[in-house]
């Protein structure tokens, strides 16, 4: 008896097509059997007479894999099989089936030759491994007397695909207006007159079909930088981003390598209500197999892209259209490459922590100049990567303080700061002296309106008024 | 247009497919070597018999989740496969074991990752509907109707960044056919002229709705019309029919002319897949292209008619065939699982 679905336990045996002594070939429909869902037909698959029927038609509440008949191959004969009725339809297949189950539930150890299981750890105790601590790189050396560039983010950002364009041929950008118009927000400015138009590719404005195009050429080993003139367009591209990027090294068994940065200004710009002013940090930072870099200055955002661009797998690039005007030192080093997952204590302090990222960076910074006028002293953490998330950053942090403020343009629900909230509970429990505060987008569309706006978005003295609770001052 | 067109005014009653004494009629169709018809017989019966014990093993559960077979279609990516060269991708949707199996990946490996065991193409991780060979050109395996699409766009826009001339078989269904993100592709192909032949495998249902119930241009060779891709349909019941269109195809984007559509006719004989009872067609229907069109029927009839082999030889062709299957469901059923280690490998390099 079949199983029709994974689900299925019995059915019912409601006809028989062939009888005893027919021949049959495979492919041949020999039975219907039905489910109180579904009625299916039953194809023999192998060649041969039909020997013995073991469960007559009309037969109800067959369990699944009881043997229906026996198919005799040539040479054999229905004879041979009396004193051994009922054993099976398919004696070969039979009998794996069984083995199947034992070795489903027993450590492999028979089969396995002896050189591969010294390389397989034994299975731990309770059935599951546990996740892998990320790989973090050093933080670069940045030599005393090394000259500091002050650049806009735009710049940074331009000069870091630039140079990975110089250094490896598989490197390209596409995206909607990124050649000729020089880019919709000027970040791929003079790139098409370095590269040419074989490197620096104009699409059409067909995000669901470019992303699976820039993930195809990743596919063939080519290093894509697909750029969404913002990340709200990337909305109809959502499935290539997460079922064919996010799942595919995985679904491989690592045989793929997908190395692809998807790029683009995200989160609230000014004044372009709903539909162009969502932040989607926490979209894609819920994605295993994702990577999610959103920085805050020229410097990071340099040597984030530098690094997002070599690593070998699929990156979300989170930038931000306010801050592609913001002008900040940038290191004069020819590769100045940061590592990946590693946050930065951007101002130290020891009475509260505050941790934020891309945008969230500029309410936080001057929060923490607000606070220090009353004598409180805010650790601020610029997050930089959100996945993986630098928990030991911010968890050391926390015990130096005792309280934490997360800033954040997105909606509070199912946020950054609330993952970042459960963690340190999860951590830092013991440490902390006052309840998590998040800062957060409000729950509600971006209105276009400028008062609403305004208050839609967080505020520095909405942050300054949480530093403030926790720490009940 | 350089592409031979299969004629379509002779369909049969049902409009299913082209009528029965097309293929032996219509002298267009080129003569196969009594080589290349035994090459195909084989290749044909390795996807059917390996497909027919996938279908055993998942009626015992021993293979989970959803399991697409290919019993029916064997033609199209056969005839496909034997106009390619080392080189060319393949790319397909989610009923792609007669793909992999095609572009010579190992029938063990396959049958081991639809039981989800350590020894399967994905080491168990990714099913009947996700699985790569990079050595063997075949990058998957997609589970999303119509999202292998751009993905194989994309290999094609690899060749030609690359500057090689290799090209991309793209493969997808007349329900794929459908979705937005096709006519994307088809428009950033042609602007670009990348070198991949769409080849659609219109086997009429796309799970439960047919075709005319589901599009309103059914002739899916016209698909690319509005873009100016070229397009003719093909018997994709006959290997030879199937190898002709093909060559000629996979010739016009070699020499960079861009995308071409190949709308293959097959029909698939099991349902959509292996929990569908395929009650939205009759009987009938199914029997009639069974036992009408079948596309290994057709080459077994040529080679016995023109006396290429005997009964006998075909017999012998069967059962090495069997043996290559069944070696395969012994591998897949006694495979170990993966190790709990392998939970969190492969998520990132």
């Amino acid at each position: 008896m079949p199983a029709l679905s994974p689900t299925m336990e019995k059915g019912n045996l409601a006809k028989w097509l062939k009888k005893e002594g027919d021949s049959v070939k495979s492919g041949d429909i020999i039975a219907e059997i039905e489910t109180d869902k579904a009625t299916m037909e039953v194809e023999a698959v192998d060649e041969g007479t039909l020997g013995k029927i073991l469960v007559p038609e009309g037969t109800n509440d067959v369990a699944v894999n009881t043997p229906i008949a026996m198919i005799l191959a040539e040479g054999e004969d229905a004879a041979s099989l009396k004193g051994n009725g009922g054993v099976a339809t398919k004696p070969k297949a039979e009998q794996p089936a069984r083995q199947e189950k034992a070795a489903a539930s027993a450590p492999p150890a028979e089969r396995e030759e002896p050189a591969k299981k010294a390389e397989t750890p034994a299975p731990a105790k309770t059935g599951t491994a546990k996740p892998p601590l990320a790989e973090i790189m050093p933080e670069p050396e940045v030599p005393e007397g090394t000259e500091l560039i002050t650049m806009t983010m735009r710049e940074a950002l331009r000069d870091a695909m630039a140079e990975e364009m110089r250094r490896d041929s598989d490197v390209f950008v596409m995206g909607e207006e990124v050649a000729e118009y020089q880019g919709a927000y000027k970040v791929t400015q003079g790139l098409l007159e370095e590269f040419g138009a074989q490197r620096v590719i104009d699409t059409p404005i067909t995000e669901h079909g470019f992303a699976g195009v820039g993930i195809g050429a990743a596919l063939a080993g080519l290093k894509p930088i697909v750029e969404f003139m913002t990340f709200n367009f990337a909305m109809q591209a959502m499935d290539q981003l997460i079922n064919s990027a996010a799942k595919t090294q995985y679904m491989s068994g690592g045989q793929v390598k997908l190395s692809v940065v998807f790029r683009g200004p995200n989160g609230a710009a000014s004044r372009v209500a709903a539909q162009h002013s969502q932040d989607y940090s926490s979209w894609y930072s819920h994605i295993p197999g994702l990577k999610v870099i959103a920085p805050s200055n020229a410097a990071d955002a340099k040597g984030l892209l530098k690094a997002a661009i070599r690593d070998p797998n699929p990156v979300m690039f989170l930038e931000n259209e306010i801050l592609y005007g913001h002008s900040s030192p940038v290191p004069k080093l020819d590769d100045y490459v940061l590592p990946i997952g590693r946050a930065r204590i951007a101002r130290p302090g020891n009475d509260v922590t505050i941790v934020a990222w891309s945008m969230g960076m500029t309410y936080a910074l001057k929060a923490a100049e607000e606070l220090a006028h009353d004598n409180i002293e805010a650790e601020v953490i610029d997050l930089r990567t959100l996945k993986p998330m630098d928990n030991e950053t911010i968890v050391e942090s926390v015990k130096k303080t005792g309280r934490l403020v997360t800033v954040e343009e997105g909606w509070k629900q199912s946020g950054v700061g609330a993952e970042i909230a459960a963690r340190m509970m999860e951590e830092a429990f013991d440490y902390l002296d006052a309840p998590v505060a998040r800062v957060a987008g409000k729950d509600v569309p971006m209105p276009y309106a400028a008062n609403l706006e305004k208050l839609a978005l967080p505020s520095v003295a909405e942050v300054v008024e949480a530093a403030r609770a926790v720490c009940y001052r | 247009m350089a592409v031979a067109q299969t004629k379509q005014t002779a369909q049969d009653t049902q409009g299913l497919l082209p009528a029965a004494d097309l293929a032996a009629t219509d002298a267009s169709i080129p003569e196969f070597s009594k080589e290349q018809e035994l090459a195909a017989l084989r290749q044909m019966l390795l996807i059917r018999r390996f497909e027919e014990k996938a279908g055993q093993m998942y009626g015992m559960g021993l293979i989970g989740g959803f399991c697409h077979l290919y019993i029916g279609q064997e033609a199209v990516v056969v005839g496909m496969k034997l106009a390619m060269r080392d080189g060319d991708q393949m790319i397909t949707g989610y009923r792609d074991h007669g793909h992999m199996l095609a572009c010579g990946m190992d029938p063990k490996g396959v049958m081991a990752e639809l039981t989800g065991r350590r020894g399967g193409y994905s080491k168990g991780k990714g099913g009947s509907m996700h699985m790569f060979s990079l050595e063997k050109k075949f990058y998957g395996g997609h589970g999303i109707v119509g999202a292998q699409v751009p993905l194989g766009t994309g290999l094609a826009f690899a060749n030609k960044y690359r500057g090689s001339d290799d090209v991309c078989l793209t493969y997808f269904g007349d329900g794929a056919a459908n979705q937005g993100q096709v006519y994307e592709s088809f428009n950033m192909a042609e602007l670009w002229k990348l070198p991949v032949v769409y080849v659609i495998e219109n086997n009429r249902y796309a799970m439960g709705t047919s075709v005319t119930r589901s599009s309103a241009q059914t002739d899916f060779s016209k698909r690319g019309v509005s873009f100016n891709i070229p397009g003719s349909q093909v018997d994709g019941m006959d290997v030879r029919a199937v190898n002709a269109a093909a060559r000629e195809a996979i010739a016009w984007c070699r020499a960079g002319k861009g995308p071409i559509i190949l709308e293959m006719l097959t029909y698939r004989y099991r349902g959509h897949s292996m929990s569908d009872p395929a009650k939205y067609r009759t009987k009938e229907e199914v029997d009639k292209v069974r036992t009408e069109h079948d596309p290994i029927e057709q080459v077994r009839k040529r080679l016995l008619d023109r006396k290429w082999a005997s009964e006998d030889e075909l017999k012998k062709i069967d059962a090495s065939v069997r043996a290559v299957v069944n070696e395969a469901a012994e591998f897949a059923t006694h495979d170990p699982e993966p190790d709990p280690s392998e939970l969190y490998t492969d998520v990132y390099r």
